[in-house]
């Protein structure tokens, strides 16, 4: 700013025969500095957007390739009872740590993330993050899992897409769980919905209780497994959040290839890819 | 601003342009990796998740 005020001080020859008129030019420099102020500000905002729409997508799907490779070598070599699942309960895991995989064959053949422990910014910003202290995958209680929706990846950009029934596969070291899409409202479609648990609900940004054991019901024990998915709604903005939840149906133990962990899909895991389209 | 930084760029209107240029990326290549990824956690934008008890 000191710059141009100098120039402001010291006006460049202007167009010849014009008279330089020093209330004039003042004005006309300071309402060319808001002008360019407003430009700078809003290119800036402009860069931002592509910063989170495109960029962190470099970075995140990086990470969470890293994460995944980390949780492949974890599950081939070493017995961690940390991820002895099921039967641990996430506490000791430290955050960041990759615990399970999750596939939705709806969102395409190729989709796969590693998700993590921990639902803290920093780690949602490498993939989908599990809530602590929320049920691990299998177990009676609810799998919490929140996950960005724009940008970061975007892991649960297509969470809307998601139908009654589909499912969602949860691989652990030693089982592929899988769980399906409870019915989409109160009452409607499938017939789990006996525990008024809805398949989808938008919520405020406030609605804890859908992490609950037994979803929006504060204080009753748990008897079914759930998988409940979090992420921001409508897109681009943290106004509401939008939630998935799924009820286990089934479990398919690991593949071994001579007494080695195989990361291939079991043949009726595999078959839960067939026929479905986005 | 601009217009004094265009004044005080050296050479012929070429070599300007290239400066222009370079400035622009450099600025941009700041905000992207060094700016933006400090000061993003802090938005209140990007919300994903509801309170964990």
């Amino acid at each position: 700013m000191t710059d141009d005020t100098i120039v402001a001080d010291a006006p460049p020859p202007g167009p010849p025969g014009r008279a330089p008129s020093t209330a004039g030019d003042k004005l006309r420099f300071v309402l060319r500095g808001i002008g360019q102020t407003l430009i700078t500000l809003g290119l800036v905002v402009l860069l931002f957007v592509v910063y989170e729409v495109w960029i962190t997508n470099i970075f995140s799907e990086r990470a969470n390739q890293q994460a995944n490779t980390k949780l492949e070598r974890t599950w081939a070599t070493s017995d961690n009872p940390a991820l002895q699942l099921p039967g641990s309960t996430s506490s000791t895991i430290p955050l960041g740590t990759g615990i399970a995989n999750i596939y939705i064959p709806r969102l395409g053949a190729d989709y796969h993330w590693t998700v993590l422990e921990g639902a803290g910014q920093d780690v949602l910003a490498d993939g989908p993050g599990h809530y602590p202290n929320t049920a691990m995958p299998g177990q009676v209680g609810n799998f919490a899992v929140a996950g960005h929706r724009v940008g970061h990846g975007a892991p649960f950009l297509n969470l809307d897409l998601l139908r009654a029934g589909d499912s969602i596969i949860i691989e652990t070291r030693t089982y592929w769980y899988v769980y399906r899409v409870k019915g989409l409202d109160h009452g409607l479609s499938v017939a789990d919905d006996a525990d008024h648990v809805p398949g989808r609900e938008i919520v405020d940004p406030s609605a804890g209780r859908v992490l609950l054991p037994v979803p929006n019901q504060p204080g009753v024990t748990p008897t079914e497994r759930l998988l409940t998915l979090t992420t921001c709604h409508p897109k681009f903005t943290a106004a509401q959040r939008m939630i998935i939840h799924a009820l286990y149906q089934s479990r398919v133990p690991v593949l071994s290839v001579g007494g080695k962990r195989s990361a291939t899909k079991p043949a009726s895991i595999q078959a839960l890819y067939a026929g479905v389209q986005a | 601003m601009y217009v004094w930084i265009w004044r005080h760029l050296p050479g012929p209107l070429a070599v300007k342009l290239l400066q222009v240029l370079v400035l622009v990326v450099a600025v941009s290549l700041l905000l992207l990796f060094v700016v933006f990824p400090v000061i993003e956690p802090h938005l209140p934008i990007n919300q994903v998740t509801v309170p964990n008890r």
